[in-house]
């Protein structure tokens, strides 16, 4: 691993982000309309259900998480798609860079780019409606932590797509997050999902970090297991991806995609 | 001579089409190769086989002496390509893009390495410039600056001088022919342009369908052939219906 050549790959989508305001406004503009929007929400469910009496917050700060997990698994994408559009996907690989860098690079750069629009979301939270999602606690962390590994990891499942069937692969890419969104029970407890769903709930990650928030929420305690199932499945899904990482690569080199990606 | 480029019969298949059909070549220091064939010969995909963007199907390629398939990162530390259909990122300046490529080649010195490239392809005034405003010759100049910021052994250029016009193609072939004889690199040259590839290629090979159907000095093939020009050579060959088919 060479943090000279991780860098470099950085740079090259930091100057893209700061050379461009209307990019640093995307970034920062969807996270904040959603919060706002479901910030009223929350408002009015909690003043009309017993459900959310005792945690005003608890949509709002679901809805928090779950646009970090968005913004993540869009961003990672992101990165990977402004290489093909811009014609320089020939160019990165044919550079020097091991995957291993190239996913390196990717992964911190989504973060930055998820972090920059989060920020502003929740600072935006506390004088709109009174929310703070440290509320949390220190478990705010590790649900973060693990929001992020599983946004990453679809990232790079898409990616994958993207290598290994080239550019048409793109939509899959924007639908992914709206397919999982029901299994992850974001703003409901997995109780209202049909049980054949919620079989498939159970082997994802997202159930174990909504639950616990809310539980964290409304019932004031931790159940660790929880935060310990979605570190499981997250490690099992994200091995999962780089193997696939790699698999779509060597299928890539096969079939000759990377030589004609973005025509 | 050392040969910088050693191609074994490598061969490419795409399911059942054989796109290159086991060809072998080598190209020594200090010498410039015509990669020449119709469209479809197979050309970019040997191109992409030694740039490691394809597989090969079987064969062995050797970039200065190392194995390809074991030395991936070791050789296209050493090696570059430049391509009209290959882009820098448009909405990144010049400087900026050549100093996130040094950053991806590990290049020391960057700044002294981007000041030399800018003075030799005259690209200075385009530095601060946004590269996706430039125009087309301006783009080329600034692409093999980006080709040459590792100071590449070997360099591997697919119709460099398309869609240029002439001035600013002849300042492209005079800078590649000096830059080849200053730094001893090997050049393989894919182009559609017959008076550039006689000007530049001590020898050339002819592919199509995916083999090697002839190959030599131009103007030893202009002889063989009883033709007037490289041209006129490329035409017999890839209109003919001979054995080669």
């Amino acid at each position: 691993m060479s943090i000279t050549r991780i860098y470099g790959l950085f740079l090259r989508h930091f100057y893209l982000i700061t050379r461009s305001f209307p990019r640093i406004l995307d970034l920062v503009y969807w996270p904040s309309i959603q919060i706002t929007l479901w910030g009223f929400i929350s408002n009015f469910f909690a003043t009309h259900t017993t459900y959310y009496n005792n945690a005003v917050g608890v949509i709002l700060t679901c809805a928090i998480l779950y646009d970090f997990l968005f913004r993540t698994s869009i961003g990672f994408n992101m990165l990977f798609l402004e290489e093909i559009w811009s014609r320089n996907f020939t160019n990165l690989f044919i550079a020097p860079m091991r995957i291993g860098e190239i996913l390196t690079s990717l992964v911190i750069t989504a973060l930055i780019r998820s972090l920059i629009g989060l920020v502003p979301a929740i600072l935006l939270t506390s004088p709109l409606f009174g929310i703070s999602i440290l509320d949390l606690g220190i478990f705010l962390f590790f649900l973060f932590l693990s929001l992020y590994i599983f946004g990453i990891t679809l990232g790079i499942l898409v990616s994958s797509g993207l290598l290994r069937f080239g550019p048409s692969f793109e939509n899959i890419a924007w639908s992914t997050m709206f397919l999982l969104a029901p299994f992850g029970c974001i703003y409901y407890p997995i109780e209202t999902l049909p049980e054949i769903f919620q079989k498939i709930a159970y082997v994802l990650p997202l159930v174990y970090i909504f639950e616990e928030a809310r539980n964290i929420l409304i019932n004031q305690t931790v159940n660790v297991q929880n935060v310990y199932y979605a570190f499981m499945w997250n490690a099992f899904y994200f091995s999962l991806s780089i193997i696939l990482f790699y698999y779509s690569f060597n299928a890539a080199k096969n079939k000759g995609t990377l030589i004609n990606m973005g025509e | 001579m050392k040969n910088l480029i050693e191609v074994q019969n490598i061969k490419k298949n795409y399911g059942k089409k054989e796109a290159v059909k086991g060809i072998s070549f080598n190209v020594e220091e200090d010498e410039i190769l015509g990669l020449l064939g119709p469209n479809g010969s197979g050309k970019t995909t040997t191109i992409g086989m030694l740039l490691g963007l394809l597989k090969p199907t079987s064969g062995q390629i050797f970039i200065n002496n190392l194995k390809l398939e074991e030395n991936r990162i070791q050789i296209l530390e050493m090696i570059n390509f430049i391509s009209p259909y290959i882009e820098l990122p448009k909405k990144l300046t010049v400087k900026q893009n050549l100093y996130v490529y040094s950053k991806l080649y590990k290049v020391k010195n960057i700044k002294e390495r981007i000041e030399y490239l800018s003075e030799k392809l005259r690209i200075g005034e385009l530095l601060n410039r946004i590269t996706g405003e430039l125009s087309s010759g301006q783009k080329n100049r600034v692409s093999l600056a980006k080709a040459l910021v590792n100071e590449p052994k070997v360099l591997l250029l697919d119709e460099p001088t398309a869609s240029l016009d002439p001035e600013v193609g002849d300042f492209v072939r005079t800078f590649l022919e000096d830059y080849k004889k200053e730094k001893k690199i090997s050049i393989l040259l894919a182009s559609h342009n017959m008076n550039e590839v006689t000007r530049l290629c001590k020898s050339v090979l002819m592919m199509k369908n995916g083999e090697i159907i002839d190959q030599g000095k131009p103007e030893d093939l202009i002889t063989k052939h009883g033709r007037t020009n490289l041209e006129e050579v490329f035409l017999k060959l890839s209109r003919s219906k001979s054995e080669y088919n």
